[in-house]
């Protein structure tokens, strides 16, 4: 089997189990928008500073759903002794990390269409930059879903891992957090030549976790 | 087990770090002019650049350290036990960084924080290491402990640039320039310059000192460790054999 096949096959595999759990859809995705309505509450519902501050606080949303979907995707590996099952399929580690790390990143694409929608509809948001916001979008995505990946194996099988993964992988994120909430806001202010450093660092970011995330998965699954 | 002599040595190398210091102390304190625009606030400096100079060196040797325990040719436990108590001089360094940092910027700014780039990378880098020191402390084999913290450690370390680079893109692309300059005056009075080096170079050594204590320490834990297994090993064998009779 390639590699990439082996990637499909663990990305389909957790995909499947959220398509029957449910528990993205109808716990991580309502979290997201409830955080949407939350920020209307704390900028006081003001219609000039709630667009201004959009790029910003959709990402903080989608950050902060993303630490639900990284918390998951290692616990369900926990029950029944999936973890093992996954060391002992003969897959490639990396394999699995880029597996791992394309369900995620699946998962908070959904979620972004809909916050997208939620931040248009509820912040008054005109869209402009289209192409840029995707790319954009698409590279910060990688980038958070291939960091949480490797953080949340980093702290599998650990007695405080719930609570340690958020601490981890905050800091951590700073780069795609102000990467893309800036490139998301020189794109809707129509200035896309603004948002082409931010997206290269975040394709940076992106290839550089995803390279490094390969290499370590190996080591960090073997454990017991 | 450190023998007495190894003992006595720890106490002179105390001692010298505590005169260093004192010295630097006296020099920032009383010798040292005050400075013609900030005043006596400028005093501040001479604990705020040692401190971050040491946060840096820290978190530098933890990441060395990291990738020593990762390479198998050069893997030893010490390198694990290195880098943990570098990266705990290291938060405890950039902390007090941090908390100097804004009490002198109260002053001299007139406010104790500006989003300028260096202020927030080194406050992120708080935070990256903040939570590496949990990971660190999550129950684990000391093996096991190492693997996941050095390529935490190792994460961390490729991250800093990153970081960095992003939050000065920030301030330089986005914000319509800091009013403030946190630079340090390049032309300053010879007695400040030298009480600045010579309190960089007693926090170095006050660095080496802590260091070597902390690591003591937790050969110490180590120790322990060993001697409570020994210790329940044989309390159930004696609480066997009284079975047995």
């Amino acid at each position: 089997m390639t590699f990439l096949r082996e990637a499909a096959l663990v990305a389909g595999k957790d995909l499947r189990i959220e398509r029957r759990s449910r528990v993205a859809l109808a716990q991580i995705l309502p979290f997201g928008a409830i955080v949407v309505v939350m920020f209307a509450f704390a900028l006081d519902a003001d219609r000039t500073s709630l667009p201004a501050a959009a790029p910003g606080l959709f990402w903080t949303a989608v950050l902060l759903a993303a630490l639900l979907a990284i918390s998951r995707s290692f616990s369900v590996e926990e029950a029944n002794g999936a973890r093992d099952g996954l060391r002992m399929s003969g897959l490639d580690a990396g394999a699995i990390f880029v597996g791992k790390a394309v369900a995620i990143a699946t998962e908070l694409f959904l979620l972004e269409v809909v916050l997208g929608a939620a931040v248009i509809a509820l912040y008054g948001v005109t869209v402009r930059g289209a192409v840029v916001l995707v790319i954009a979008a698409v590279a910060a995505t990688v980038g958070l879903a291939a960091t949480g990946t490797v953080y949340g194996v980093l702290a599998t099988g650990l007695r405080a891992r719930d609570t340690l993964v958020p601490l981890l992988v905050l800091p951590a994120v700073t780069p795609v957090m102000l990467g893309a909430s800036q490139a998301f806001a020189a794109a809707l202010d129509g200035k896309n030549t603004d948002a082409w450093p931010w997206v290269q660092l975040l394709i940076a970011f992106s290839v550089l976790v995803v390279a490094g995330g390969t290499m370590a998965f190996g080591p960090l699954l073997e454990e017991a | 087990m450190t023998s007495g002599l190894q003992g006595l040595r720890r106490y002179w190398f105390g001692a010298t770090v505590t005169v260093a210091l004192g010295i630097a102390a006296l020099f920032a304190l009383v010798i040292s002019p005050p400075d013609a625009d900030q005043g006596d606030v400028v005093r501040l400096l001479y604990l705020h650049v040692p401190t971050i100079w040491v946060a840096y060196l820290a978190f530098f040797v933890t990441g060395v350290a990291s990738i020593l325990w990762l390479v198998p040719r050069t893997r030893r436990t010490e390198w694990d036990l290195l880098a943990g108590a570098s990266a705990e001089v290291g938060v405890i360094f950039t902390g007090i960084t941090l908390v100097v940092g804004s009490v002198w910027g109260r002053p001299t700014w007139g406010t104790y924080w500006v989003w300028d780039a260096r202020l927030t990378s080194t406050a992120i880098l708080f935070f990256l290491y903040l939570g590496y020191l949990a990971l660190r402390r999550t129950g684990a084999t000391a093996d096991e402990r190492g693997k996941r913290c050095a390529i935490a450690g190792l994460i961390a370390f490729a991250d800093v640039p990153i970081v960095h680079l992003s939050v000065t893109w920030w301030q330089t692309l986005h914000q319509n320039g800091t009013v403030f300059n946190p630079k340090l005056e390049v032309t300053i009075h010879g007695s400040m310059a030298f009480t600045l080096v010579w309190s960089v170079a007693a926090f170095t050594l006050f660095y080496v000192y802590l260091m070597l204590r902390r690591l003591q320490l937790a050969e110490l834990e180590e120790g322990l460790e060993e001697r409570e297994l020994e210790l329940a090993i044989a309390e159930r064998q004696r609480v066997e054999e009284m079975v047995t009779v």
